[in-house]
């Protein structure tokens, strides 16, 4: 069978391509309608979870450095693995909304500042000991200690308290939080045996699998935890591996050779390389990531709204997404947010490359001279090459643009959030509350672009103590406008989620809360027999 | 063994042991000029100033560098290497599975290729000039010259992808069998050799050839021995410190300059260990790596002189 048949037929079987469509294209290819209904049929066959055999994910992202303690995660190895022995107590889904995991339900009081999540009953950790709302209440203790190292420290800021109430608990806010449901799907809240404080790095959950083997850097071995509440759902293979692979063409290579069943982080540049090896499937998934170049709005020359605008205007946003993502993206809009978020408007204007109105505000601006822009490999992949086709968009306006490259190794502590203007990226928040406050709030720790806006703090501090989704979505629309207006981020580009699965792989998820089907492949997908 | 042997051999070691002195001096000055700070590395872009505040404070990062030298070399020479800066974990036992695995991949890449090399070095000078060592020089060099990425990924297309034979992916586990592991260290292994070939076999050529000049070589000609005897038995044992040097230098190479090869292979040898501690500022792990490759070194090539010396007749039996 030739490839372009298999890599069809496998559309079809995703939904990606209509049986009609496929019929055509077969034909085309001078095969036979019986022939190529066989090839249907056999592909969509395939679908229904099959149980047993081992799962092999070949990883970007981890390192010999990483350990088994849900505070420290950062990189996408420990974290995914994570996601596979350890549980929140909700679990946002592909569309965005919120479904139950280790609580059942939840409700807030009428002003959003006490929450109150009923816990799961018959839910076992792997040491075999009953989950309950003191492991919960342990848990958010020991990632909101101010001594905490906790990744989550941030998320937790707004908590005042958090406590047992017979089979539920109870968090008591400092602020009015319409969102805190969302706050408890952070990769670092996974509910551990007395919050994980006796030994942080026991690496004991909830999840489908349970830690056999844990060799950071190398390796990460899984096996089904017999007692697992939610086994119809998660948990299809008897044991799942994630093998470190960190160099680009081995993960391909690794894939390719069917040493592992799928791959993150598919390059932009060889995707359609990668696409043409029979048997792979490319799962490409729009998400909240995308990249940014930040100027300080209180540093000069950038503290000029008319330069800002200028800056912004001499951006070929198309141009960056077809040559720097390869059409694997979507534009920005000059604010962090779009349709994968709840809430989205999606009738603000899109701000398009416009060298006249570039050059008229770079004008207006009194600038005189050339722009410094800092960049580096790591601020993003094609980051320098971005910088670079900036230069050239901005000199058809006028604009002098000095791209200055910086070493990898120290780039997030001296250069991001440091020096006025540069490159960088956005991994997306659950929510556009989270996002706004982690970055974009005068207060916030991030404020990486130094955005100081009494009127945009204060709807974000409204919007989060309000219960009507109308009202709120109306409040982040003006919020929206303000920062594409008035703030100092340029987003030309949200980037997908690139990942890639071998024929084997059945049960794929489109999710885009984070790549690998939002971090739960290896539990939601199957072997095909 | 006679005394002045003893004496040199007794001077080199001493010479040693002060070189990796003055080279953990170095070290530690050099991990200090690095920019950022561990801290700022392990919390990275998602760190809160509060959180690397406590982190900060935990590692005793505010103490003065040459009181944290003291602390250090104190710790090494009673054998606790510290621990980890960035998992907390002991570095003495993480650190024994990954100097296991890297030994063992430079083991089996010495096996293949010092008996190769120095054999292909011996057939080229046999047949010096003729078709035979011009094929051997110029295959040697061509795979010398091939950056070691690109024969890496060569090999893994051709090999792993197309033909099947051997895993691209070299990662190795306790519990796998001998043969599972040589299975799996197949393909570094052959970029090793093919890296490290030429270099050996070139300079035995080059030190062979140079004691074929000298008098007693003619001598042995005249006596009527065949070519091949005269090699092996009057210039070969001659030309001994000279390929031992470069062998030596070779091993070298094959323990502690194999990083790209560990990353291409997803090998979890030393050199990929060191690198991640790098980018996580993790300074004790760094340390006690760049410590451990000094001492390679500086023993191998003890080792290489030491031969020297023994090697040589007017040495061993002084007037």
């Amino acid at each position: 069978m030739s490839n372009e048949l298999d890599y069809l037929s496998r559309r079809v079987a995703l939904g990606k391509l209509s049986r009609r469509d496929f019929l055509g294209r077969a034909a085309a290819l001078g095969v036979t309608t019986v022939f190529a209904n066989s090839l249907l049929t056999s592909a969509a066959l395939a679908e229904g979870p099959v149980k047993g055999g081992t799962l092999k994910a070949g990883m970007q992202g981890g390192a010999s450095t990483d350990s088994l303690d849900p505070a420290t995660w950062q990189s996408q190895v420990p974290y995914k693995f994570g996601r596979q022995w350890g549980e929140q107590l909700v679990e946002i889904q592909p569309d965005g909304t919120l479904q139950p995991k280790l609580a059942e339900e939840w409700g807030s009081s009428d002003d959003a500042k006490v929450w109150t999540f009923k816990i799961r009953k018959g839910v076992q950790f792997h040491d075999g000991k009953d989950m309950t709302p003191d492991d919960v209440v342990a848990t958010m203790e020991r990632h909101s200690d101010a001594n905490s190292k906790s990744g989550a420290l941030g998320v937790m800021g707004g908590i005042a308290s958090v406590k047992k109430d017979g089979d539920t608990v109870v968090f008591t806010l400092k602020e009015a939080n319409a969102d805190l449901p969302f706050l408890m799907d952070d990769y670092h809240l996974m509910i551990q045996p007395n919050g994980g404080k006796d030994k942080p790095t026991a690496g004991i959950g909830t999840g489908p699998y349970k830690v056999v083997t844990d060799e950071p850097g190398v390796r990460h071995i899984g096996t089904k935890f017999a007692n697992y509440w939610n086994g119809d759902k998660r948990g299809h293979a008897e044991q799942i591996e994630i093998i470190v692979i960190n160099d680009a063409t081995a993960r391909t290579s690794a894939l390719q050779s069917g040493q592992v069943h799928m791959i993150n982080r598919v390059e932009p540049k060889i995707v359609d390389l990668v696409k043409r090896v029979p048997g792979v499937t490319i799962q490409n998934v729009a998400g909240k990531g995308h990249y940014v170049f930040i100027a300080h709005c209180n540093t000069a020359p950038f503290d000029n709204v008319d330069l800002r605008l200028a800056l912004k205007y001499a951006m070929n946003r198309e141009d960056m997404v077809q040559k720097i993502l390869r059409g694997y993206g979507s534009v920005g809009n000059d604010f962090p947010i779009n349709k994968a978020y709840p809430l989205f408007s999606d009738d603000i204007e899109q701000r398009a490359y416009d060298p006249d109105k570039a050059a008229f505000h770079f004008k207006k601006s009194g600038h005189d001279g050339p722009v410094l822009l800092r960049t580096s490999d790591v601020a993003f992949p094609g980051a320098v090459d971005a910088a670079q086709l900036y230069q050239q968009s901005a000199a058809k306006a006028g604009i002098t643009i000095e791209v200055k490259r910086e070493p990898g190794d120290g780039y997030w502590s001296e250069v991001w959030n440091k020096q006025p203007f540069s490159e960088s990226y956005w991994g997306g928040r659950p929510t556009q509350d989270q996002m706004y406050s982690t970055a974009y709030l005068s207060t916030a720790d991030w404020n990486d672009t130094r955005f100081f806006n009494e009127k945009f703090d204060k709807l974000l501090i409204t919007a989060r103590g309000e219960l009507d989704e109308a009202k709120r979505k109306a409040m982040y629309r003006n919020m929206s406008v303000i920062v594409r207006d008035e703030g100092g981020v340029i987003v030309p580009m949200f980037n997908d989620f690139i990942d890639a699965t071998s024929a084997k792989v059945g049960g794929w998820v489109a999710d885009g809360n984070q790549e690998m089907s939002g971090g739960y492949a290896l539990s939601r997908c199957w072997l095909n027999a | 063994m006679s005394t002045p042997v003893l004496k040199l051999v007794a001077q080199r070691i001493a010479m040693g042991i002060l070189l990796l002195l003055a080279v953990s001096v170095l070290i530690f000055a050099g991990t200090q000029i690095l920019p950022g700070d561990v801290a700022q590395s392990i919390l990275g872009q998602s760190a809160t100033p509060q959180a690397l505040e406590n982190l900060r404070r935990d590692m005793g990062l505010n103490d003065p560098a040459y009181i944290r030298y003291l602390h250090w070399l104190g710790g090494i020479l009673t054998g606790d290497l510290g621990t980890a800066l960035s998992s907390g974990q002991d570095i003495a036992s993480s650190l024994k599975g990954r100097l296991w695995n890297t030994l063992f991949l430079a083991f089996w890449a010495a096996i293949v290729s010092i008996p190769l090399a120095i054999g292909l070095g011996l057939l080229a000078v046999r047949y010096r000039n003729g078709f035979v060592d011009k094929l051997i020089s110029g295959l040697g060099l061509a795979s010398t010259s091939l950056p070691e990425f690109f024969t890496g990924y060569l090999l893994i297309y051709f090999v792993a992808v197309r033909l099947q034979w051997f895993p691209s992916v070299s990662t190795v586990y306790e519990g796998m069998s001998l043969g599972e592991r040589l299975s799996a260290i197949a393909l570094p292994v052959t970029v090793l050799t093919l890296v490290v070939l030429a270099h050996m076999m070139r300079m035995t050529r080059a030190a062979i050839l140079n004691v074929m000049q000298s008098a007693y070589v003619e001598t042995a000609e005249l006596k009527g021995l065949s070519p091949l005897q005269i090699i092996t038995r009057h210039a070969f044992p001659n030309a001994i410190a000279p390929i031992v040097n470069v062998v030596m230098l070779n091993l070298a190479f094959l323990v502690v300059g194999v990083v790209v090869v560990e990353v291409i292979f997803v090998y979890p040898g030393m050199g990929q260990y060191l690198v991640d501690h790098v980018a996580k500022r993790d300074v004790p792990v760094v340390q006690a790596c760049g410590l451990i490759f000094a001492a390679v070194y500086v023993s191998l090539n003890i080792i290489a002189d030491i031969v020297a010396i023994v090697s040589n007749p007017r040495l061993r039996h002084p007037k």
